[in-house]
């Protein structure tokens, strides 16, 4: 071990740079796949579950490794190019949106510093990011040269241009909140804010949002027009075959879970678990308005909670980890009920729903932010339920 | 400098959504559908000159094959057309008339789940479409039991039926869930008290739905009745007219039931309510059935004679089917083979009104239209 130490240190910075740059990518491809292997495998066990079916069950315990023999399936199918059709951009499509959905993760923090880039615009990473998709649904769509995947490429376009903005709009109000657009500091605001405090609650309004537009980025159902599988056969990637269309699996799989994780960070309180101490914490949160205001007895409920800090950081990563998956899978979990429940909209009735409704409601929601953190900074210690020590507005600090 | 505006798509006759082998040629101006013609003839059989080749007995396992999602109802208007033909010479023992209605209702709410169901997997909501499946083989089990198949039974017989109901299988009024596939008292009650209810939550209740249906492919009633509908789609736009009433056949005048319609210019959600109440109707039905063949014991095939020799002449007999007026035209010529069997199916009617209600609606909608007419190609093409 101080060996291997030794050899690390006598390594060039740049030498240092690119090999732990080269772990990081390996350890987030590594990651992502193994996310798209439990959530396609849980796609179809839930499916099946809700449809009296049983699902995979052969290969592995219970058919779990089912996307072990999935991918090798489609990995020795040929891949069919049509007559006419755009090659380069027919070609390379598939692997931009695998590149964009596994990018996702270079942000998210899965742990106490469990970040590989916690970049200071998160957020703004995120954005530009799932711009790409965009380009990725495009450019197979008009490379395929094939009627269906054309409307469903014009489709993809206008719907995740449109609910891009609404997405990120719903994300100020949180930002707001944390004073932060690096994602770790989002959630060390919701950790020192205490379960109670945790964005869902006060941002609820932004959390509702958040989600509906991120299904719709995510052409999950019942956004899922650009694929509509009963209108446009598969949409735009009607044409793809072989390893090409896996790929388009892999992306769609691996960003519902990076996006669940997102939604995990911003609104659920990434790593932090809701243990007995948490508990405590958040309960003697509410009686201090939230840590903001000074109360004695809180303060001693906020610290006498905090003995879990203390413990081993090793089992902090642990039970992080576990925390923030389980999480992130609350998430997964969601959008798979809402995809085997409901019929999928029109693409008129999804465009007014994002411009007309989901735009000005999220609008609205970075208003009645703003407000009610001034209103907090203002009136924080006078408006308090009387005969208690609550501090109503220290939700919104 | 070349410009093209309008995008013709052929939605079929491979696509996910056809119900089979349909083609239909859709011209799109971005979304919008700006012209659209159904094309049919992919799954054509010569069924109705095969008959010819026949003896009347010999063409009723073919008349399943035409509506192959509500058979029984195909063979109740050939065989109730033959006997038409024979007149007062064939006389149909009662308890075999009450089995028809039975099972021709019955049948129908077989086929309106599927109709149902694969209208909800249209519009992008797959899970209802397994529940249609799921109940759906719990009534072919009972089927199964009956008939001997799944599927195409080949059950009525010219002059009355093949067999008994085997014993047990109405079982008692209190009969609950546990029974939905072994008794018919344990379907209707479990029908009745889940599967509505369910429906009514999942899909007719849902938000997304009603946006999906409401105000898209309105068809007025005078169009309705001048394209020639019939059945759900007649209804739908708020026609009171149902053979069952309108004009008994069988035993439906002694049968206690309403016609639900919907309102004036109808749109695919009055046409998916229509459905979903005529199943409570011929729940109804069933219940009036059940009771009465409990009570009624005795025979159920007539006096026949041993070669089908109906006497020279023509013969037009319409009955309410699942999808529509189904109608069996026959000629004889006094011989053992029917010289012309000529079937009226509602669907290929239906069809007529895709280019009259398409125009000016989203691609999304055609196959909403489509699902709302409920076809199948197996009745369009014969």
């Amino acid at each position: 071990m101080a060996a291997l130490v030794e050899f690390w240190k006598s390594l060039s910075p740049m030498t240092q740079t690119w090999l732990l740059g080269l772990g990081k990518a390996s350890l987030i491809l590594v990651w992502s796949l193994a996310n798209f292997g439990f959530a396609m495998v849980m796609e179809r066990k839930v499916s099946a579950w809700m449809q009296n079916r049983v699902g995979p069950w052969r290969s592995g315990l219970h058919g779990w490794i089912q996307f072990i023999p999935d991918l090798l399936k489609l990995y020795h199918k040929e891949f069919i190019t049509p007559k006419n059709v755009d090659q380069a951009v027919y070609r390379i499509a598939p692997f931009l949106g695998f590149l964009s959905s596994v990018l996702i993760w270079l942000i998210i923090p899965i742990g106490p510093k469990g970040t590989s880039m916690d970049l200071d615009i998160g957020i703004i990473f995120i954005a530009a990011i799932t711009g790409y998709d965009v380009i990725m649904v495009f450019m197979a769509g008009w490379g395929s040269n094939n009627k269906y995947s054309l409307l469903g490429a014009m489709r993809g376009a206008a719907q995740m241009i449109s609910y891009e903005i609404t997405l990120v709009m719903s994300i100020i109000g949180v930002v707001m909140m944390a004073g932060s657009l690096r994602l770790s500091d989002i959630v060390l605001a919701q950790i020192n804010r205490g379960w109670f405090g945790w964005f869902l609650l006060p941002q609820f309004l932004g959390f509702i949002i958040f989600l509906i537009a991120s299904l719709a980025e995510l052409n999950r159902a019942p956004f899922d027009l650009t694929e509509a599988e009963s209108e446009l056969v598969a949409g735009y990637h009607t044409e793809y075959s072989g390893f090409r269309w896996a790929m388009f699996a892999l992306a769609e799989y691996i960003h519902l879970v990076g996006w669940s994780a997102i939604a995990a960070s911003l609104f659920l309180g990434g790593w932090a678990g809701p243990s007995g101490s948490t508990f405590l914490m958040g309960l003697g949160n509410i009686v201090s308005g939230f840590g903001r205001f000074p109360n004695g007895g809180a303060d001693f409920l906020f610290a006498g909670a905090n003995w879990w800090l203390w413990a081993h950081p090793v089992t902090v990563y642990v039970f992080g980890l576990f925390w923030f998956v389980f999480k992130t899978y609350l998430f997964v979990f969601l959008a798979m009920w809402i995809r085997w429940t409901l019929p999928r909209v029109r693409i008129d009735q999804l465009m007014d729903l994002g411009w007309k409704f989901l735009l000005p409601a999220s609008l609205f929601n970075i208003f009645l932010t703003g407000v009610l953190k001034y209103a907090a900074s203002v009136w924080g210690n006078v408006l308090v339920i009387p005969g208690t020590s609550f501090h109503l507005l220290g939700w919104w600090m | 400098m070349e410009q093209t505006k309008e995008l013709l798509v052929n939605m079929g006759p491979q696509h996910p959504s056809t119900h089979g082998v349909l083609r239909l040629m859709v011209k799109l101006d971005g979304e919008t559908v700006t012209w659209c013609e159904p094309d049919v003839g992919y799954l054509h059989r010569c069924f109705e000159k095969l008959s010819e080749a026949k003896t009347y007995p010999q063409v009723i396992p073919f008349t399943d094959r035409c509506d192959y999602v509500g058979a029984i109802l195909n063979e109740q208007v050939y065989v109730e057309a033959v006997e038409k033909l024979f007149g007062d010479a064939i006389v149909v023992p009662e308890r075999a008339q009450y089995i028809r209605v039975l099972m021709a209702e019955f049948q129908r709410i077989a086929s309106h789940l599927i109709g149902l169901g694969s209208a909800a997997m249209d519009l992008g909501a797959v899970t209802p479409f397994l529940y249609a499946w799921r109940d759906r083989e719990k009534m072919y089990t009972l089927f199964e039991r009956i008939t001997g198949a799944r599927m195409l039974y080949n059950y009525l017989r010219v002059g009355g039926l093949r067999n008994d109901l085997p014993e047990g299988i109405i079982g008692a009024e209190t009969d609950g869930e546990d029974k939905a596939a072994e008794t018919f008292w344990g379907f209707i009650n479990y029908f009745d008290s889940y599967v509505v209810p369910q429906w009514d939550g999942l899909v007719t209740g849902n938000r997304i739905f009603q946006w999906r249906t409401m105000n898209v492919g309105r068809l007025s009633a005078v169009d309705a009745i001048a394209y020639g509908s019939s059945g759900p789609v007649l209804r739908g736009s708020g026609v009171k007219f149902d053979l069952r009433k309108n004009l008994p056949y069988s035993v439906y005048d002694r049968m206690e039931f309403d016609i639900p319609v919907g309102k004036e210019d109808g749109d695919c959600f009055d046409r998916w309510s229509v459905r979903m109440k005529e199943m409570e109707q011929s729940s109804r039905i069933v219940k009036q059935c059940l009771k009465w063949l409990a009570e009624n014991p005795g025979e159920v095939m007539g006096k026949v004679p041993r070669v089908l020799k109906p006497p020279k002449g023509e013969v037009y007999h319409r009955i309410e089917g699942a999808r529509g007026e189904i109608a069996c035209y026959v000629i004889s010529d006094g011989g053992p083979n029917p010289f012309k069997v000529k079937y009226r199916s509602p669907c290929f009617t239906h069809l007529q009104v895709m280019p009259l209600l398409c125009p000016g609606h989203k691609v999304a909608d055609v196959i909403a239209i489509l699902g709302s007419i409920d076809i199948v190609l197996g009745e369009v093409d014969r």
